[in-house]
């Protein structure tokens, strides 16, 4: 079945928070609404959920990658065509370290951005009901819920007092 | 930071996008005497392609020119953007807000400079591939990965990747505002394809934030690497003797960091007078780029005493001599003298005033001169350390640089200058959210019989205040 959003706009963080609490109580649950600011807010401003993530492994399989990849590249063109140099190695460590660490952290930064960017739920292709007032300064309040419960939504918003009209939109 | 000026989302919207959505008046007239002068020097380039290196001033014993000194000039530069961003970033500095995009884009920017020299010095610049990707099986090409001109091309793409990606990731929420701003459908649309749907929820600006202080991180210790690894291309070789010096490598990144906190301080003397942003660049900010650079120059002055000290202390000739022509014979006597007095013996105490670290115009013509002398210092590090006579030498000669060399060299300048301004007109050189997030976050609050601004530190998840309560 598809979804409906609808997206209340505010102008004080209170009034935000307000409808966030009354959503709650008109039985709505987290991950159906969310909060839309054109500002990073200290976190939990709005009584909200804090939002999980594992942004951290990325960089550490990143390194990996970049570390096997660079070891395997340094290493194998050595062996592929040994510069026999009277009396050392033929594989050079303090050259192949320098290229590895540099694959390491190439590998991390790329996986980080990747992460960043999944872990952000983004590329998003249908934006929703939104409004460039958020980008203004306004607080958004979106609630992604069935046709059928966008009533309750829209009256659970008004309750706390919107800026403005409900915005509606499709998923 | 005292100085407190509140305004509303709406007003910093218009007064940083403005060089967005409008045209200055001067913006066309610069960008085609910078599109000229680039144009010029790629028309230099391709003439010395057709000719061959002979139309330089490169010669015997001296092969790397100014095209070398100024890629290590640019690197320089390209340094301070991500470290300055990076370290105030990491330490949470308020008054980082307003300046650390233009500092990240000239990274970005520098770095391509950068790449241009060595690219146009090797007079073929496709032949690169066979040197930095030379896996050419049938023809039996391997790379030395021994050899520094294999780690270079390595560190300096992964610092190229990794800041362009820096700078992406942290403009998505600008990017955002300008597809809720722009006018026509067709850039609207542009817009909004480059944004990837950012909205700005909670966990958006949670990965946001995270992102800032994570890949400054990562790319710190990539900045140390970098320059690192640029004078290992001096330190490592075998037939120049004067550069046979340990302490290359951290004299290297603190000039790096020097030239390029200069950089920055110069780029925000110039946006507060070609965009107007004096109400978000203030001389606070200026104050403290000046305590910072005071901090920098003096480390480095200790460095280069350093590399003098030991090079002179263990009286070997080759150390003596190159020290003597660097110092003394001309034409590097007067070079070495403007070098030392424009890098540190003017600005350095000039600083140690409020009145000249208050000030736009002070600090940008002191930032200008030592940018001067650590083009200088690149150039005395690279022509006396070749040009002088060693028992390996059997022919040498002098070394000026053409008018084909000086063009390019001026063209590296040009297209940084061409690409901050293009730049500027398609996407805002200040971080728009990272300003409002310093007006969400500070209040007045009263202090006895004061009332001072006061910051709330961002970082601290909330869970963390229900612990404590």
């Amino acid at each position: 079945m598809a979804k409906r959003s609808v997206l209340g706009l505010y102008s004080e963080e209170d009034s935000a928070a307000d409808a966030l609490d009354n959503l709650r109580e008109a039985g709505f649950e987290e991950g159906e609404y969310e909060i839309l600011t054109g500002v990073p807010y200290p976190e939990g401003t709005f009584g909200e959920a804090e939002p999980e993530h594992k942004l951290y492994r990325w960089p550490l399989i990143g390194a990996a990658c970049g570390f096997t990849i660079a070891l395997l590249i340094t290493a194998g063109t050595e062996l592929a065509y040994p510069l026999i140099t009277g009396g050392k190695p033929i594989l050079s460590i303090p050259a192949m370290a320098i290229i590895m660490y540099e694959g390491s952290m190439l590998g991390a930064i790329i996986f980080t951005i990747i992460g960043i960017i999944f872990e952000s739920r983004l590329p998003r292709i249908f934006m929703g009901a939104y409004s460039e007032k958020i980008t203004e300064g306004h607080i958004g309040v979106t609630v992604t819920t069935e046709e059928t419960r966008t009533d309750i939504a829209e009256t659970a918003l008004n309750k706390a007092g919107t800026d403005g009209e409900i915005i509606r939109g499709w998923e | 930071m005292q100085e407190h000026t509140q305004l509303s989302h709406k007003q910093i919207n218009e007064d940083l996008l403005k060089g967005v959505l409008t045209v200055p008046k001067w913006w066309l007239p610069a960008v085609s005497f910078l599109g000229l002068v680039v144009l010029t020097g790629l028309g230099a380039f391709f003439f010395m392609m057709y000719h061959g290196l002979g139309v330089t001033g490169l010669n015997r014993p001296v092969m790397w020119g100014v095209f070398i000194a100024n890629f290590v000039f640019w690197i320089g530069i390209s340094h301070a953007g991500i470290m300055i961003s990076a370290i105030l970033r990491l330490t949470q500095a308020e008054w980082r807000r307003p300046i650390t995009r233009a500092a990240e884009v000239m990274t970005v920017f520098s770095l391509i400079a950068a790449l241009h020299t060595p690219l146009m010095h090797v007079g073929r610049p496709w032949r690169v591939l066979y040197w930095i990707f030379p896996y050419d099986f049938s023809r039996g090409i391997w790379p030395n990965i021994r050899s520094p001109f294999v780690w270079d091309p390595s560190a300096v793409g992964t610092y190229l990747i990794a800041s362009s990606l820096f700078v992406f990731v942290c403009l998505l929420p600008d990017i955002a505002i300008l597809r809720d701003r722009a006018k026509k459908p067709i850039v609207k649309k542009i817009y909004a394809q480059m944004a990837l749907g950012f909205r700005g929820t909670p966990r958006q600006w949670k990965l946001q934030i995270l992102a800032g202080i994570l890949l400054s991180a990562l790319v710190l210790p990539v900045f140390v690497s970098v320059h690192s690894i640029v004078s290992w291309d001096f330190a490592v070789l075998i037939g120049v003797e004067g550069w046979h010096s340990t302490i290359f490598a951290p004299y290297f990144i603190i000039g790096a960091i020097h030239s390029g906190v200069s950089a920055v301080a110069m780029l925000m003397a110039l946006s507060v007078w070609l965009y107007g942003l004096d109400k978000y660049i203030k001389p606070d900010h200026f104050d403290a780029i000046a305590r910072l650079l005071i901090v920098v120059a003096t480390t480095w002055f200790f460095f280069f005493f350093l590399e003098w000290v030991y090079a002179l202390y263990t009286l070997a000739p080759p150390e003596i001599a190159l020290r003597e022509l660097q110092a003394f014979q001309w034409p590097y006597g007067p070079l070495f003298a403007i070098f030392i007095i424009t890098s540190f013996v003017i600005p350095v105490p000039l600083w140690l005033f409020k009145r000249v670290r208050r000030s736009v115009v002070w600090m940008f013509w002191t930032t200008v001169l030592v940018n001067i002398g650590m083009w200088l210092e690149r150039f005395l590090i690279v022509i006396p350390g070749l040009i002088r006579r060693t028992h390996m030498t059997f022919d040498w000669g002098t070394y000026h640089p053409s008018i084909v060399e000086i063009l390019i060299v001026v063209e590296t300048f040009a297209f940084v200058c061409l690409g901050m301004l293009l730049f500027a007109k398609v996407l805002p050189l200040v971080p728009l959210f990272d300003v409002k997030e310093g007006m969400v976050n500070r209040r007045l609050i009263k202090v006895g019989r004061r009332v001072i601004p006061a910051t709330i530190r961002e970082g601290l998840p909330h869970h963390y205040y229900e612990k404590k309560q």
